[in-house]
């Protein structure tokens, strides 16, 4: 790692000031020591945010869910009333990594540390995504088995936020304060997809905090539920990760958020699978067909065509699991 | 110095001596400039990249020590402290060889920086011990063989006594959950299993050495 300046901050004030020259927020490490131990970013001041109280709590209230940045993904796995009313999102912070990580791991922390590949991640490939000068992507002709299948072209790293995947389905919205003030972007414009920018997947300012994760209540009959597939049945990265939000009548499903993690370089809604759930009856075959729907216009690269399958897999039960018709899969990472 | 006694040292108690007499060192120079450098990092004043003198509490006691903010627990804790218990294998946060507990909660020694520990109640698995007395987990280790090459076994222990500390009567569910994050390359998990089973079954006879017993912890 590099020598840097620690900067512990007690207020979101102290943390504006400090997060200047190319400071980086440090908030529980995961992310930014694993990519400081690369040598893929190398700051000379780390802004402590970990002993911020003003940035911790989870409040749900009339309006809905107000989940301050600190909490950790054990926090909010284990947050009764988010057990409750905002399941899947409970269901992806307590499958995300290891019981360690969780505990250290904070949701602000989750939704925005950076993207999955090998070559980004390996300071010994030059990549457009860390502004160097190569204009391919590596994983277009390499070892790509764990890429991106859709929206793959520009760059086929994935997005591995298991939070950010109830959070998109069900609406969120993010609170960024920065010294020219405060701002609120929908959680699906706060990631841009590498057409847009190929070095930032957020439209995280560097000098910006996020300093609540709003989720509005649901409405009456809703039901919700997340699922995440990996090589292990422990902890392991998504290979495929489904969040499925459901406004159900009876056995008629009004409308539906499919969310996919891991598909593209940022999480994406299944729009075609939304479209097939809307004024349907949730069943197997109505499940499959969304499914099916949802991964048509996939672009596997050479060696993650089984993905697509996965994923279609992954879809298909999440929604019969929101539904409340199948328990969760045993074989999706515990 | 001619009467100085011949003794025979092994490496590694050699190592062992040394690096207690560098701790002790430090420790004399480093107590009061602690407070300060703490202080002012509280206040947001940044501190290095220079070594900043630190107070760590581990096991039960303070340490005074210099090191510079990219210092991880674990290397703190492994080269500063003579704590070689706690293990670092991956360094990545992906295999938590080097669980300990912060708080009372289990966290990874690698993905913690040193100076981001200071004020935080720090248990590793030579706090677990009393001397001698192994705590009941340990001893259970022991009696079930749920160990080999012994690299994930402090974070194993550590993984598991923090589960009994929570739920004194786990379910074998409980306890792979526990463990799901801890890899053992020899495969001892079955063992590992039957150790803290075993343990939580005898635990309440033990409580006086671990707080098995939840009622106690209030
Ligand atoms: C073995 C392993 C398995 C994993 N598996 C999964 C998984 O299955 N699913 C998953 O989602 N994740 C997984 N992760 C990743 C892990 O969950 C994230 O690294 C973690 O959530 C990041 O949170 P943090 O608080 O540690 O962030 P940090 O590392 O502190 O920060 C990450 C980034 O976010 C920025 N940041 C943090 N807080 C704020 C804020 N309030 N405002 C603005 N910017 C902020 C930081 O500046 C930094 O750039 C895994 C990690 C490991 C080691
Ligand atoms: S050494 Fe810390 S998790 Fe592997
Ligand atoms: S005993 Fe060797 S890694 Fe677990």
């Amino acid at each position: 790692m590099n020598r840097f300046a620690f900067a512990n901050c007690t207020t979101v004030d102290q943390a504006l000031s400090e997060l200047k020259d190319g400071a980086v927020l440090k908030a529980g490490g995961i992310d930014l020591l694993d990519l400081m131990k690369e040598g893929i970013v190398s700051p000379p001041r780390l802004v402590n945010i970990r002993n911020i109280g003003e940035l911790r709590g989870i409040t749900s209230g009339p309006d809905g869910l107000h989940i301050k940045p600190l909490s950790t993904l054990s926090e909010i796995s284990e947050h009764s009333e988010i057990r409750r009313d905002y399941s899947a999102l409970a269901d992806a912070a307590g499958h995300a990594a290891t019981p360690q990580v969780r505990n250290m791991a904070t949701i602000g922390g989750n939704i925005t540390q950076r993207p999955r590949c090998w070559y980004f991640r390996s300071s010994d490939f030059d990549c457009k995504k860390k502004g160097g000068s190569s204009r391919e992507c590596h994983a277009h002709d390499g070892e790509n088995q764990y890429h991106a299948v859709m929206n793959n072209g520009t760059c086929a790293s994935v997005h591995p936020s298991s939070t950010a995947v109830p959070l998109l389905a069900m609406n969120a919205r993010v609170e960024i304060a920065s010294k020219r003030g405060k701002r609120t972007v929908k959680i699906s414009d706060f990631y841009v997809a590498p057409e847009k920018d190929v070095i930032n997947e957020t439209v995280l300012q560097p000098d910006e905090i996020i300093t609540e994760i709003f989720v509005p209540k649901p409405e009456t009959g809703t039901r919700s539920a997340y699922q995440k597939y990996g090589e292990k049945e422990s902890f392991d990265w998504p290979l495929a990760d489904a969040g499925v939000v459901l406004v159900m009548d009876g056995d008629k499903c009004r409308r539906a958020s499919v969310v996919l993690g891991v598909a593209a370089p940022t999480p994406i809604r299944a729009n075609r699978a939304e479209e097939a759930l809307a004024g349907a009856t949730i069943s197997e075959a109505t499940a499959r067909a969304a499914a099916k729907a949802a991964m048509q216009n996939a672009t596997p690269l050479s060696q993650n065509g089984y993905k697509v399958q996965l994923f279609q897999t992954a879809i298909y039960r999440t929604i019969l699991l929101a539904a409340g018709q199948i328990d969760r899969d045993p074989s999706a990472v515990g | 110095m001619s009467d100085t006694p011949k003794i025979e040292v092994s490496r590694r108690g050699f190592l062992k001596s040394a690096g207690l007499t560098a701790a002790t060192t430090v420790l004399d120079t480093a107590t009061a400039l602690a407070q300060d450098a703490h202080q002012a990092a509280s206040h947001g004043a940044a501190v290095g990249p220079d070594a900043v003198p630190i107070k760590l509490h581990v096991n039960g006691q303070d340490h005074a020590v210099t090191v510079e903010p990219r210092y991880t627990l674990a290397e703190t804790l492994r080269d500063h402290l003579n704590l070689t218990g706690t293990k670092v294998v991956c360094d990545r946060g992906s295999c938590s060889a080097c669980t300990l507990w912060i708080d009372g909660t289990p966290e990874l020694a690698c993905m913690t920086l040193a100076v981001d520990a200071v004020g935080r109640k720090i248990t590793t698995i030579e706090g677990l011990s009393h001397g001698e007395q192994l705590h009941p987990l340990q001893a259970a280790f022991i009696k079930h063989d749920a160990m080999q090459c012994g690299f994930c076994t402090p974070g194993m222990v550590m993984s598991c006594a923090a589960l009994l500390k929570r739920n004194a009567n786990p379910s074998l569910a409980d306890v792979k959950h526990a463990v799901s994050g801890n890899l053992c390359r020899c495969g001892t998990y079955p063992k590992v299993f039957d150790a803290t089973l075993d343990a939580a079954k005898h635990g309440t006879m033990s409580s006086h050495l671990l707080n098995l017993n939840p009622a106690k912890e209030g």
